[in-house]
């Protein structure tokens, strides 16, 4: 019965993700494929489209854009995410749960209404059009992931501790880099990599703010908009790499996080 | 005279309208071990880490050397503290704890290095320098934080409930350990305790705190044999409180009430009038048991409710006619030639010097 059981789950779970993956497994099949058109038979192993999506410029434009955006995003938003975790951590005041509440507000919002926001905002401020306007956006829509991953590293840390630094002599400075920050490191390169992937296939927000200044989703509806090219496909394979690297980079260190929690309290 | 090393003077600890200490004066001499003790929620730990400087007092002004302490930050003041929790970063090895206050303090790594070999070598925690914290057992990880404290090499050590989350027998070792560490630095130990065995047996005085307030500060065994008020005697356990009226008899004073008739010494510091009504106190290691009266003084009949033994001591619990309740502790060997079961008729008796009156 448990033998039955144990199968049947496998099963399942061997179903639902093929159901998932299967778009994209795709997807990286048909990007080496020789044919034009993505249809079976296979037309045999090629790198042409790899070939052709690295000869044109405006794709490697947006690449180099996204990962400008991407690598500026993920250290602001980081750095944002553990503040607001360090600031819930150590204090109590008023309007705390607010406070929360609103820091972790911006991915509930939908994300069409954030990227009208922010065009009407930045075209204001001049910020419209610019990589850093794209930045601000991610940074916006990012820095909640990167405070939830904080918050739950600092759960785990025994509230005495910084007051036992304190009492060694280390000042709150010294506290801060020589206790908090290097307690929360694995947190905090999850934190990279996950803002880092959430800001490199973002796409409704860079649609509505880059202007000429296209990320690399952007290019991709671009070019779908023109003509079905089989060096889309090229392109999702890459996009989908790099963003699979970032994430399971992200989910080794949290659970990482995890086991020593576990093994704490066990 | 000199000036105290610590001085505690009219401390109070509010927060919002709740005092977690209310008025706490009392000194502390370089070089004593002294036992902060009293019931959850009396504020020694708040006391505690008022002198660690971790919490602010609300009033009243901490000295250290007669110089006034309240406004030096935790990490200014040289007073390290061994937690309850133990608070080890978790980290860092064994070795990075115990070197961590001597790398605040600026101590090239050589000389940090040396320092905390020398400390772990003493604790005995030399053998796990490379490890993880969260490798090590209860017991190795309370050693860590003692050399992580005593690396400093304070002039004092604050200790908050150093024993409670060790297994008994481990708890005596330590108890052991901690008053061989202070003989052998000769420097002041601040410890936070609810345990009277921990207290008594560790400490030169012990401060007896209740809601906020000192109650009384002696050496232990001045606390247990001349408790300052109702409180302390009945906290420290080990005695009988017998309510009755006075009368003059003599020198003496008599007390009459549901326990039957005593006499004791007057009080040098208050006196009673005729018809007062008193609590006496007598300790129950002073009363002995005989199987029946002799005629003499301080002699009460009454019948046997309990036996309660613990290791080789036994406390007897007798009820009086009047319905009064005696404890009687006694050594096993004692009362080996007294037979005594649940029900009996039995006789205790107490020399008229060994009761004394609670002054309210």
């Amino acid at each position: 019965m448990a033998a039955l059981r144990r199968i049947l789950l496998i099963a399942y779970t061997a179903l639902l993700f093929a159901f998932i993956f299967a778009p994209i497994v795709s997807t990286i099949v048909f990007s080496f494929n020789a044919d034009r058109f993505p249809s079976l038979p296979w037309g045999g192993f090629s790198l042409q489209w790899y070939a052709a999506i690295f000869n044109d410029a405006t794709i490697q434009r947006g690449l180099v854009n996204s990962l400008i955006v991407a690598g500026v995003t993920c250290v602001i938003a980081t750095f944002l995410g553990f503040s607001a975790a360090y600031i819930d951590y150590r204090y109590r005041f008023l309007g705390k749960s607010v406070y929360l509440a609103l820091a972790a507000l911006p991915p509930t919002v939908p994300v069409v209404i954030l990227g009208v926001a922010l065009l009407t905002f930045e075209g204001r401020i001049g910020l419209s059009g610019t990589l850093t306007g794209i930045i601000v956006g991610h940074v916006v829509l990012s820095t909640p992931f990167a405070m939830a991953l904080v918050r739950m590293r600092l759960a785990d840390l025994d509230p005495d501790i910084e007051r036992a630094a304190w009492n060694l002599g280390a000042t709150p400075w010294a506290t801060m880099f020589g206790v908090i920050v290097p307690f929360c490191l694995p947190a905090i390169f999850a934190a990279i990599f996950l803002t880092a992937a959430v800001s490199f296939d973002e796409f409704m927000i860079a649609w509505f703010v880059s202007g000429v200044n296209e990320t690399l989703p952007v290019r991709v509806l671009a070019m779908l908009q023109g003509q079905v090219s089989p060096r889309i496909n090229a392109i999702g394979a890459i996009v989908f790499a790099v963003s699979i690297t970032l994430i399971v980079f992200a989910q080794v260190l949290l659970g990482s996080i995890a086991g020593r929690a576990a093994r704490r309290k066990g | 005279m000199a000036i105290p090393m610590i001085e505690l003077d009219r401390v109070a600890k509010h927060y919002g309208d709740q005092a977690a200490v209310a008025d706490v004066s009392f000194d502390i001499e370089k070089g004593e071990f002294i036992a902060l003790m009293g019931p959850s929620g009396c504020g020694k730990t708040t006391t505690l880490r008022m002198i660690a400087g971790l919490d602010q007092p609300t009033s009243g002004e901490i000295r250290l050397w007669g110089r006034r302490l309240n406004e030096d930050a935790p990490w200014e003041r040289d007073a390290p503290l061994v937690w309850q929790s133990y608070a080890l970063f978790p980290f860092l090895s064994v070795r990075k704890n115990v070197e961590f206050g001597l790398k605040q303090r600026g101590l090239p790594a050589a000389e940090r290095r040396r320092k905390a070999d020398e400390w772990m070598e003493r604790l005995g925690i030399a053998g796990f320098a490379e490890r993880g914290v969260d490798q090590l057992s209860g017991g190795q990880r309370q050693r860590v934080a003692l050399a992580r404290a005593l690396a400093l090499e304070p002039e004092m050590l604050l200790l908050d409930e150093p024993l409670s989350a060790l297994d008994p027998h481990l708890r005596v070792r330590m108890q052991s350990e901690l008053v061989r560490l202070h003989r052998e630095l000769g420097i002041t130990f601040i410890c936070v305790t609810h345990s009277h065995s921990e207290a008594f047996a560790m400490a030169d005085r012990v401060v007896i705190m209740n809601e906020g307030r000192v109650q009384q500060v002696g050496a232990p065994r001045d606390i247990y044999r001349r408790a300052a008020n109702r409180f302390v005697a009945e906290f420290v356990g080990g005695n009988n409180l017998f309510a009755g009226t006075a009368s003059s008899a003599g020198t003496r004073l008599r007390v009459d009430g549901p326990f039957g008739t005593a006499l004791a010494p007057r009080p040098a510091e208050f006196t009673f009038q005729d018809g007062d009504a008193v609590t006496l106190v007598v300790a129950a290691d002073r009363i002995e048991l005989a199987p029946a009266p002799m005629g003499a003084d301080n002699e009460v009949e009454g019948r046997v409710v309990t036996l309660d033994f613990v290791g080789s001591s036994v406390t007897v619990f007798l009820e009086t006619a009047g319905g009064a309740e005696l404890r009687i502790q006694q050594s096993l060997s004692q009362i080996e030639n007294t037979p005594l079961s649940p029900g009996q008729t039995i006789t205790a008796r107490w020399s008229q010097d060994v009761g004394f009156f609670l002054s309210s």
